[in-house]
């Protein structure tokens, strides 16, 4: 029992998100406070917010869902015009912005999330690459559907000037938008620890035996692929809150791309990969913006694609596997832990993976080998095959 | 005999894939908490009318009723909520998912841990309780299947005999009347088959459950099944009591031949 007690309990690990979140949001708040915020900076942070809430809501899909879905540009763009264009028709009715604000993230969302139910119904039915290249025509399409018309500016963007948001100072849209972050972060990860993230998890594992054991497979799939679609276009509104004019250009296919590389990046099925991930990569761009100007900007995406190569190979070639062992925070807060307990005091975390192995094979030498009551038999040798497909 | 004690019946039952016939005029009759067994050669057609059964293929004659309802035309989903759960020929558990994990997911659509979206999205407090409901039920599923001490542990990482009763444990959370078993005895050894045929019996008695399984292990079969039917390229050989079925000349033909076929 007392474990079940020790699983009810408040457990840091379960706030990480929320902690990073909040830091980042802290910096721009004592920066704000102390009167060192600059204007490119608040911008800056709302940058961040949205690409944090870009790539934990593509995660869900591609990450605990395990579909690949390359369109998720293109539903940020139906939020950026859509909700945009609502919220420059509330401004002239509702006089406080912060209403107009938050009705037009709403509205903005769920056109995104119905055009996500549109795209979803079918595409859902086709697998791995085909799907990839569904979505990914469908981010195309809308993109070319909104430079071509005429109300939301053509190709010269839709100017959304009015409804700039300023709150209490000039700065203050980043607040509202790590407000929204922290909603976000509280949905999300109540979804994947309920009883339902574990059906969407048991898909990704293994479709056919959800399927056996009674999981309605196409609602689990559509469900996350149009939640997912909302939060891509409440960022989507919030871009358009941020940055005027907004242009077609800004949602083509190699934005899709960035954020799945802020996914993989941070770790599949990763909320706090994802988070440290967009963070991080929103920085690098905008340093590179500012500091490679002039004739040195046509090597900006250049440094950009090298510092991304750079960190893939150091994820994953096994060459660097012992010096990531020394500085990966997960290895550290083992450290430190391994040295309050004693040795040989294998935690019961049902989380931590990593530590299983070893002890299965402790437990097998220990009760089948070695239990005197009990004769061990051999496999038979033609059907020793092993577990799995 | 009446209808009622009835539980999975099959009529004229066929599957032909292209000009194949896979599956030829199969009529099964599962007796309530009967242990009813499948045999056949490889390449019988026995897995094929397992995955009839709960949906996989759509039989292409014939009809599939469990207690007088029909199976045909419903999803794989529809099916496992009506009461049939399967378990796999190659074990399909969730590997990366810890073995209560796995048990959680059979007993998700329990009405007992009722518990919608958004209130789990929300952390309602109807959440936790299901929660906690849950992790007790399967725990005693786990205990029966002798797994508990190995809850916290990657379903991966289990020996292949603790897989395969494992997702005996997963089938029977979806609180099944008809249970199929596809060779669970495969890959285990004298101790371990010995073990899962006593676990079997008793929770068919303890679950009321009705078991139609697929084995080629004889003694297992012998020493659990009421009834048998043999098929042979898709037809049925031979149907009944299982002492008969065993010693009849057809079976003893199909299975390891004549001297004069060599």
């Amino acid at each position: 029992m007392g474990k079940e007690k020790k699983r009810n309990a408040f457990r840091i690990k379960d706030y990480t998100s929320y902690f990073i979140t909040i830091v980042i949001f802290a910096y721009g708040l004592i920066m704000q406070m102390t009167g060192h915020l600059k204007r490119s900076d608040s911008t800056l942070l709302v940058q961040i917010a949205y690409g944090i809430i870009l790539a934990v809501s593509l995660n869900l899909v591609v990450g605990f869902l395990g579909e690949l879905s390359l369109g998720h540009a293109g539903f940020m763009c139906i939020g950026a015009y859509l909700g945009g264009y609502i919220a420059v028709q509330l401004s002239g009715v509702i006089a406080n912005k912060f209403i107009v604000l938050l009705l037009s993230m709403l509205i903005g969302g769920l056109l995104a999330a119905a055009a996500g139910l549109l795209v979803g119904l079918p595409a859902l039915r086709l697998k791995g690459d085909y799907l990839a290249i569904v979505t990914l025509a469908f981010g195309e399409i809308i993109r070319t559907i909104f430079k071509n018309l005429n109300v939301f500016g053509a190709a010269m963007g839709m100017h959304t000037n009015t409804i700039k948001y300023d709150g209490g100072g000039k700065t203050s849209l980043y607040i509202v938008t790590f407000c929204v972050v922290l909603v976000m972060l509280f949905l999300c990860n109540n979804l994947i620890r309920s009883k339902h993230g574990r059906a969407i998890i048991a898909i990704r594992d293994n479709e056919i035996a959800a399927k056996a054991m009674g999981i309605n497979v196409t609602f689990y799939k559509l469900f996350i692929f149009v939640f997912s679609a909302f939060f891509a276009g409440v960022a989507g509104v919030i871009y358009a809150h941020n940055i005027t004019p907004v242009m077609y250009s800004a949602f083509s296919f190699n934005y899709s791309i960035e954020i799945l590389v802020m996914v993989v990046l941070g770790g599949m099925a990763s909320v706090n990969g994802s988070i440290v991930a967009a963070t991080a990569l929103t920085l690098i761009n905008a340093l590179l913006q500012k500091n490679l100007s002039g004739d040195l900007a046509s090597f900006r995406y250049l440094v950009y694609a090298l510092i991304l190569i750079i960190l893939v190979i150091f994820n994953n070639a096994p060459v660097f596997a012992p010096i990531q062992q020394k500085i990966s925070p997960r290895a550290i807060i083992a450290r430190a832990r391994a040295k309050k307990s004693k040795p040989g005091d294998i935690p019961d975390e049902p989380t931590d993976w990593r530590k299983v192995p070893t002890k299965i094979k402790m437990d097998e030498l220990l009760s089948t080998d070695l239990q005197q009551d009990k004769t061990f038999e051999p496999d038979k040798p033609e059907k020793s095959g092993k577990g799995g497909e | 005999m009446t209808v009622s004690d009835v539980v999975l019946k099959t009529e004229h039952l066929g599957i032909s894939f292209g000009g194949l016939k896979a599956v030829e005029d199969v009529n099964l009759e599962v007796k309530k908490q009967q242990l009813y067994g499948l045999v056949g050669p490889n390449g019988a057609g026995k897995t094929t009318i397992f995955n009839m059964i709960t949906g996989v293929y759509t039989p292409t004659t014939g009809k599939i009723f469990l207690e007088g309802e029909p199976l045909v035309g419903h999803t794989q989903e529809q099916i496992n909520h009506m009461g049939v759960a399967r378990t796999f020929q190659n074990i399909r558990l969730f590997n990366n998912m810890s073995v209560i994990r796995n048990v959680l997911v059979g007993l998700h659509y329990d009405e007992r841990f009722k518990c919608s979206m958004i209130e789990s999205m929300l952390r309602l407090p109807r959440h936790a309780h299901s929660e906690a409901a849950m992790r007790e039920r399967a725990k005693e599923i786990l205990r029966i299947f002798d797994l508990e001490d190995e809850r916290n542990n990657l379903a991966c990482n289990l020996p292949y005999g603790k897989q395969r009763k494992l997702e005996i444990a997963r089938a029977l959370a979806t609180n099944p009347k008809l249970l199929l078993l596809d060779e669970p005895a495969a890959g285990m050894n004298p101790q371990e088959t010995a073990d899962l045929m006593t676990i079997v019996k008793r929770i068919r008695d303890e679950f009321g459950l009705t078991v139609l399984l697929i084995e080629h292990d004889m003694k297992f079969v012998s020493g659990l099944c009421d009834e048998l039917t043999v098929l042979n390229f898709g037809t049925v050989l031979v149907q009944g009591d299982t002492d008969k079925c065993l010693n009849d000349p057809e079976v003893i033909k199909a299975y390891i031949g004549t001297t004069q076929e060599g």
